[in-house]
């Protein structure tokens, strides 16, 4: 389609808009790609006042950490194939040796197995040969960029991080199931019904959503820590102690993330005409058939979105997690608090740093893979309603 | 849908919400009148120390907290009416100062320093965001059509960010000599710390609310975009219209129902800023209301949690909440009776 030539703009003013969205990508990425840079440094590089200092990281090589001109140009090469490989073989690969029922739990398989491989050869195999290697060449094999992993080996290895690794991964796969179970009923009863109960119904979960969480763990707090007395008539002497109980806080999550889940779900509910459920009761379907063998089917983009932003929520999450769990079930995000009360050294500042990069990586994937449903989560609520 | 048929599908979801957010906020009400504490009795101790013929002994009174048998100490829950919100508000600290017309004196008082802070704050961001993201929407939709893809991935790194590491990541930059901070030096060819006053971390906490939410309001003003009718934008072209003409008269007129929904979102997030404090470490000089109540709900030195206070203050916040919903709401119910009638 041609633009009409009134329609057609000045060079200045496209000029202007590409430089402008240029300075906006910029800062967009920058912080999170400088934080990325600084957690592979030794704590005199990650702090120091000049950029090119940071990135290139004279303290760091002299400490005898660095890659040589030689590592990174093969690292790119493994990185490049690592990438096209995974969008060329690993689909046909799944597809292949899945029984076609299971797709998704094949992808997940997949995508986890593929990440072990990458790890085990770009981080396992490679710097054995390359380190052979350089020691060969002389000049060639000379380290020109400074760079340590030093930090992430501190992070995940002896401050054991990986045990909040594990919490949060707990905490977010229960947020995500149990948001979607109860959600998808309660926003497809909305979507089809028109009743006035159901407008209030969405009019309090509106509402509900404005509530600041800290007036909500104001209520939680006493009554989980004296759970295990306040429930005790009821279960007996197994009574839960509820506080720094990992599922307590899921179900907390859920709850305070409901109103936005079932707006979302809703929404795109509405999307999906109402004589199809029709024709299936016509058919014989009660009310729970049809939803569960005709709409759930067509349903798994708006699914899949919600979740997505459930997911969010449950891993983003520092306030309900950081009151309601005890130190040894901390999440990952209340955890980095951690590192600010001893944060003596520049050593553990650069590990927070390193810490914080680690939460930041599947972020970055899903946005990488999920980008299209996540933007149309956001317009869902937005453009329709 | 029958009624059966709908109870079945909505309670579920709606029992979970009453459990966890319509009880606790009961709860939180009735809390906030009452101060829960351990019950304390004065006993007499005799301490003897061996001496020279004679033992030394004195007799002193303490106050020691009553156990129960189980070892515990025992509580009791008092009616205290509105002392907690008393304590918290500090009225007469803050009708003196009005009456000096001392500002700072009020700034003193934790509560209205806090409140200050989050309607400046929810006040100041709004226009920003509205503004910065309708800016990227335009541009974007002028870009070619095949770096928009890319774009829209950098553009949602900022949003999709946990609000803890991004509110660290820039203050990492900024930090003691942060490469910002020195480069800002260089500039100014003064000494600059950012985080030693508290107006500069202000103007970070805002610089990254609108770095966080823009990519939000950017991508739904491209959406609403996509939709404009391009018949009443060449008749504005026909009618000479200016090109700035168009975006006032036409583009902008389009995007209204979005620019209110952003609002109305926007409104609701920011008046329970919260991560920012904790990621700007802001603690001494800028707290906002949320932080005020999780600050009385983290326990102190002694392990102790001042709950009646968290919920008075919980329940002041509430305050703002309802009038931040009134006019929303009042518009949908006028929608609702237009609609059904």
């Amino acid at each position: 389609m041609s633009t009409p030539k009134a329609m057609q703009q000045s060079f200045a003013l496209r000029f202007s808009s590409g430089a402008f969205l240029a300075f906006w990508c910029l800062l967009a990425a920058f912080p999170i790609f400088w934080i990325a840079v600084m957690s592979f440094k030794s704590p005199v590089d990650a702090f120091a006042d000049s950029p090119w200092d940071v990135i290139l990281g004279p303290a760091t090589r002299a400490n005898g950490d660095g890659l040589s001109l030689l590592d990174i140009v093969v690292g790119l090469v493994v990185l490049y194939f690592a990438i096209r490989w995974a969008f060329t073989r690993l689909p046909g690969l799944v597809r292949q040796y899945c029984p076609p029922g299971l797709l998704v739990l094949g992808w997940v398989f997949g995508a986890i197995a593929y990440a072990l491989a990458f790890v085990l050869i770009f981080f396992g195999l490679l710097p054995l040969v390359l380190g052979a290697l350089n020691s060969i060449l002389g000049p060639l094999g000379a380290p020109v960029l400074g760079l340590t992993t030093d930090h992430y080996v501190a992070v995940w290895g002896e401050n054991e991080f990986y045990r909040n690794f594990l919490n949060s991964m707990l905490v977010t796969a229960g947020v995500v199931t149990i948001s979607l179970t109860v959600g998808t009923l309660a926003g497809y009863g909305l979507a089809r019904s028109g009743s006035d109960l159901a407008f209030w119904l969405l009019i309090l979960a509106l509402v509900f959503r404005a509530l600041p969480h800290s007036v909500l763990v104001a209520g939680y707090l006493p009554v989980f820590i004296n759970s295990s007395e306040i429930l005790r008539p009821i279960f007996g002497d197994g009574a839960p102690t509820l506080y720094g109980q990992p599922w307590a806080v899921i179900a907390v999550l859920v709850s305070i993330n409901q109103p936005f889940t079932i707006w979302m779900l809703r929404s795109f509910f509405q999307n999906i005409p109402a004589e199809l459920d029709e024709a299936a009761r016509v058919d014989g379907c009660s009310h729970f058939q049809a939803f569960r063998r005709v709409i759930m089917p067509v349903m798994w983009p708006g699914v899949i979105t919600t979740g997505l932003f459930s997911f969010l929520l449950g891993y983003n999450d520092f306030l309900v997690t950081s009151l309601l769990l005890d130190a040894q079930n901390q999440t990952m995000v209340p955890a980095i608090a951690g590192y600010f009360n001893r944060e003596t050294t520049t050593t553990d500042q650069v590990e927070a740093v390193a810490a914080a990069v680690s939460i930041t990586a599947p972020l970055f994937l899903l946005v990488m893979v999920f980008q299209r449903q996540i933007v149309s989560g956001l317009t869902a609520g937005a453009v329709k309603g | 849908m029958k009624f059966k048929t709908f109870a079945a599908f909505v309670g579920p979801s709606v029992f979970m919400m009453l459990l966890f957010i319509a009880a606790p906020l009961v709860s939180v009400f009735i809390q906030s009148f009452q101060v829960t504490q351990p019950i304390l009795e004065q006993i007499e101790v005799e301490t003897c120390t061996p001496g020279f013929v004679t033992q030394t002994c004195t007799t002193e009174i303490k106050t020691v907290p009553v156990l129960d048998d189980s070892g515990k100490t025992v509580t009791e829950t008092r009616w205290v009416g509105l002392q907690s919100y008393r304590n918290v508000l500090q009225m007469e600290k803050f009708w003196s100062a009005v009456g000096n017309g001392d500002w700072n004196a009020i700034m003193q008082i934790d509560f209205w320093k806090a409140l200050r802070f989050t309607l400046s704050f929810t006040l100041l961001t709004l226009p920003l965001v509205i503004g910065v993201g309708l800016a990227i929407a335009l541009a974007v939709n002028n870009a070619t059509r095949a770096i928009r893809g890319p774009i829209i991935f950098i553009s949602l790194l900022p949003f999709i960010i946990t609000p803890v590491i991004g509110s660290l990541s820039i203050y990492w930059l900024f930090v003691g000599d942060g490469i910002l901070t020195a480069m800002l030096e260089r500039w100014s060819g003064t000494n600059i710390s950012m985080f030693a006053q508290a107006w500069t971390i202000e103007l970070l906490m805002y610089f990254y609310r609108v770095w966080h939410v823009a990519p939000f309001a950017f991508v739904i003003f491209y959406a609403g975009l996509q939709t404009v009718n391009m018949d009443t934008l060449e008749s504005a072209v026909i009618d000479g219209a200016s090109r700035w003409e168009r975006l006032r008269h036409v583009i902008v007129p389009h995007l209204m129902p979005l620019i209110i929904f952003i609002a109305l979102i926007h409104l609701m997030d920011c008046y329970r800023v919260f991560e920012e404090i904790v990621g700007f470490r802001s603690q001494a000089h800028v707290i906002s209301l949320q932080w005020l109540t999780y600050d009385f709900m983290t326990p102190d030195d002694a392990g102790n949690r001042a709950i009646s206070r968290a919920s008075a203050s919980a329940m002041l916040t509430m305050v703002g909440i309802v009038f931040l919903l009134i006019l929303p709401l009042r518009r949908t119910w006028r929608d609702h009776k237009g609609s059904a009638h």
